[in-house]
């Protein structure tokens, strides 16, 4: 009982904290909705890095097409994309208040279930690949497709494409898709906490354990690892849409495939906080977020060298992340207990 | 007597190396079948051959009267056909309680039953099976870091979990101290009798594979060498010659 209402006052606070923080601190409002989105990256990773032990370094490309997706429908439900992109910004066509947000609605909702057909699509391919070569084989999708997308005019080919502009106040603006980031990263955390205790949440764990001897035991593997992947891409495909439209501007490389800025984060996130748990990837998110802001600011020019440095210390001294370091140092508050009781016919019983 | 494997002339071969030649033999429904041979003689390769590990070259394999050899692992062990490793494999990461769930059976699973919570009656059947190879009290450990004896006992408590009709067990008392083999030996005629469980059992040691197996098949250099009750087999002198390494 005290447990329960302890971890209920915690998720009050912690609800009541993200409400208010951009009302208290407006200056950061921007940067604690990335916080959000770096969340959400790091517990997608992690359904498949730490739960499934599948090492994806490709799981960005659903941030990315989801951003594009998004785009081209709330472009494309009121003018020609094409017309629009070859004009490369020169014209900005308006986009009024109810198309603005019709527009949006439809593009988040185009951007995760279009994630989620490619995630599945892709799993019929790139699950025959294990360990470092699943790595590698997710690594070079998502590259190609950031070539590929800039390869193609039709979408603004390396010169991006705008979306449309926000018909209001910017400050009301950025209070929108903080809020909307905020919401996705706390369904994506309910979402997966819920998952994690149904049996996909054993299975993919005896994926990760052994993943022959799941097959052993008659477990639909492949069906399991393509729906992990594809769970994981609906929420990222949802997070690139926001993303888009909070810096308004997508371009291929830097913005919407940035392989090796936000896809090496969501995997050094994860290990930070340590993956295969359920707090983790939203502990690691946080500290890395504030110690990449932190250098940002404080140490700019070693910003790069700050971050590669902590992902060495942690891949090399800290493997298990903070969560695991802490389950190693108090195993019995993890459940992780020899029961003194000596049958099962007396459980529950005084002892 | 009705037979729930039945092997006929299989062969297979790794490049030159042939490890089963035409073996031929049959399991039968509620009995303990053993299967003996020195090192190198083709008992882990059959094994595999049977549970669909490895495609096989030659040959049938039947299971209640259904040709298997062309299915897959995870389809064959769907038929209710487990089996357990030489070197045990379980999901080292996850409690002992998790292990047994996530063993139940799939048989019947459909796409919406990946998102079911576990029923209580399944936890207790866990525990209830914990209990029977002696596990109930470190059920909530890692099981990784049980013994290896210990982790023996789960796999084959998560192979009880799985409900299979058959079950193969590849070497069960390897790496077990002596005193506990007895208690095993105890366990795998209770899941037999108890639970209905046709066993296939793969054994070195011959003092346990003569109290357990009512049957024995003896393979040498992937050939059949010889099968009969336990009795008979023991004074075999091809068997002997084989096992003390006369040719």
């Amino acid at each position: 009982m005290i447990t329960e209402t302890r971890t209920t006052l915690f998720y009050v606070a912690l609800l009541t904290i993200s409400v208010a923080a951009p009302f208290v601190f407006p200056a950061y409002t921007f940067q604690i909705a990335l916080l959000w989105i770096m969340i959400l990256f790091a517990v997608t990773w992690d359904v498949m890095g730490g739960q499934m032990g599948y090492n994806s370094l490709g799981n960005i490309l659903f941030f990315g097409i989801g951003m594009y997706i998004s785009a081209v429908v709330q472009v494309g439900l009121f003018y020609d994309v094409g017309t629009y992109t070859a004009h490369s910004g020169a014209i900005v066509p308006v986009f009024s208040h109810d198309q603005y947000f019709t527009g949006l609605v439809a593009g988040i909702i185009a951007a995760g279930l279009g994630s989620v057909i490619l995630a599945a699509l892709l799993s019929q391919v790139v699950f025959g690949l294990r360990g470092p070569y699943f790595a590698i084989g997710t690594l070079g999708i998502a590259l190609s497709a950031g070539e590929l997308i800039g390869a193609w005019d039709w979408v603004g080919g390396g010169g991006g494409i705008a979306l449309p502009k926000y018909p209001g106040e910017p400050d009301d603006r950025s209070l929108l898709y903080y809020f909307l980031c905020f919401i996705s990263a706390g369904a994506t955390f309910i979402f997966f906490r819920w998952l994690y205790k149904t049996r996909f949440g054993l299975a993919i764990n005896a994926i990760r354990d052994n993943e022959e001897k799941a097959e052993a035991m008659g477990l639909h593997t492949l069906q399991h690892k393509a729906v992990a992947w594809s769970l994981s891409a609906f929420f990222l495909g949802i997070s690139g849409a926001l993303f888009g439209n909070m810096t308004g501007f997508v371009e291929p490389l830097e913005v919407a495939f940035p392989t090796v800025t936000f896809g090496i984060f969501m995997v050094a996130m994860a290990l930070l906080g340590g993956k295969g748990t359920l707090w983790g990837p939203v502990i690691g998110a946080t500290v890395f977020h504030v110690i990449k802001e932190v250098t940002w600011t404080h140490m700019l020019g070693w910003q790069w060298v700050a971050l590669g440095g902590l992902i060495v210390v942690n891949v090399v001294f800290f493997q298990q992340g903070l969560m695991g370091w802490a389950q190693d140092k108090w195993p019995e508050r993890f459940g992780l207990v020899v029961d003194k009781g000596m049958s099962a016919e007396t459980k529950g019983r005084a002892q | 007597m009705t037979s729930i494997i039945e092997v006929e002339s299989v062969s297979k071969s790794y490049g030159g190396v042939v490890a089963n030649r035409d073996i031929s033999l049959n399991v039968e429904e509620g009995k303990i079948t053993g299967l003996i041979g020195p090192n190198g003689s083709g008992k882990t390769t059959l094994f595999n051959s049977i549970v669909g590990y490895h495609p096989i070259d030659e040959g049938v394999i039947k299971f209640e009267g259904q040709e298997i050899q062309d299915l897959r692992v995870p389809q064959i062990a769907r038929l209710g056909m487990v089996r357990t490793f030489q070197q045990t494999r379980i999901y080292n990461q996850m409690n002992c309680v998790d292990n047994m769930l996530i063993s139940v059976p799939h048989r019947t699973s459909k796409f919406m039953d990946m998102f079911k919570p576990y029923a209580a009656e399944l936890t207790d059947r866990a525990e209830h099976l914990l209990e029977f190879v002696g596990l109930y009290q470190k059920r909530h450990l890692i099981s990784g870091d049980l013994s290896f004896g210990q982790q023996k006992l789960l796999e084959f408590a998560m192979a009880l979990m799985n409900e299979p009709k058959i079950l193969l067990l590849d070497e069960p008392t390897a790496g077990i101290n002596p005193t506990l083999i007895n208690g095993l030996i105890d366990r795998l005629h209770r899941a037999n009798e108890e639970m209905g469980v046709t066993l296939f059992v793969i054994e070195h040691n011959m003092r346990v594979i003569m109290n357990l197996a009512e049957h024995i098949y003896c393979l040498a250099h992937g050939e059949m060498l010889a099968n009969g009750k336990p009795e008979a087999l023991q004074n075999d002198q091809a068997v002997i010659d084989a096992y003390l390494g006369a040719h």
